[in-house]
């Protein structure tokens, strides 16, 4: 890092977020985030289940994947079987459970922490077609989405040196 | 570790520059450190300097949502204050480590 000298720093991230489970949202969120906190530009692509994350309704209810998920472990480590998964109840009850430890590191909800992205310089940005599959309106989206694009009008956005383009 | 002469007195910073020891800072040093960040240091940047000092004593995990609901400032004029680094800049200039948190 600071030993070495950075010849091409980088200069732009674009984050699509396609996923709409917790874990997939937050991933894309906090490289955002981190991004603009260091002087990154950043601009996040919605596409398909990441859609949730940036319609109003559904924004702050996300849920985590309490089956087929091989890595979900009870408190203690204790292996999670997908058969308790199934049960009415056990996916909120895992998944408010997430959000109160994210909590407590000061990680925000997700319309606020859209609010931090933004205020940073960060972009949202919701897929066409996504949005026209899901039946979405510009009006069931967060305040903070620019725009619905094509996927070609964000290969644009990418466009200039030093880009990344991340895909979660 | 080295010593860097800051303002006429002579400061402990690690490679990257930041202050070592926050006992050593004060106001003078803060506007040479935010010189070197190409920031003209006003009672504002001050104002949130001494409070991450005051929460950074308290062992607190610093994060800009914190700064933001500090009442002091909101998230956007934090990034007006410190343009490209919020919370990195900030503490620089307010003479306490490199944040280790991502939010």
């Amino acid at each position: 890092m600071a030993e070495k000298k950075e010849e091409k720093p980088l200069k732009k991230v674009c984050i699509i977020c396609a996923k709409g489970t917790i874990e997939d949202v937050y991933a894309s969120l906090v490289m955002a985030n981190g991004a603009v906190m260091e002087g990154i530009e950043a601009k996040m692509f919605f596409t398909f289940f990441g859609l949730d994350a940036i319609t109003k309704k559904k924004m702050n209810k996300l849920h985590t994947g309490t089956v087929g998920n091989p890595a979900m472990t009870m408190p203690g480590g204790i292996p999670f079987p997908s058969l308790l998964g199934m049960l009415p109840g056990v996916e909120a009850g895992v998944s408010a459970m997430m959000k109160k430890q994210m909590e407590d590191l000061d990680i925000p909800p997700v319309d606020e922490f859209l609010d931090m992205i933004t205020a940073g310089g960060g972009e949202i940005y919701a897929c066409k077609l996504a949005t026209d599959m899901f039946k979405l309106k510009k009006e069931d989206l967060s305040e903070h989405v620019i725009d619905i694009i094509t996927i070609g009008d964000f290969y644009a956005l990418a466009s200039g040196d030093n880009t990344q383009i991340i895909f979660t | 570790m080295t010593t860097k002469n800051i303002a006429g007195i002579s400061v402990d910073v690690n490679e990257e520059g930041y202050m070592t020891n926050p006992s050593q800072w004060t106001e003078e040093i803060a506007k040479e450190l935010a010189k070197e960040e190409d920031i003209e240091l006003t009672d504002e940047h001050l104002k949130v300097a001494k409070y991450l000092r005051e929460e950074h004593e308290k062992g607190t995990v610093l994060t800009i949502r914190m700064v933001g609901k500090s009442g002091l400032v909101d998230i956007k004029g934090l990034y007006k204050l410190f343009p490209g680094g919020p919370l990195k800049k900030s503490s620089k200039i307010a003479g306490i480590p490199k944040p280790t948190s991502c939010v």
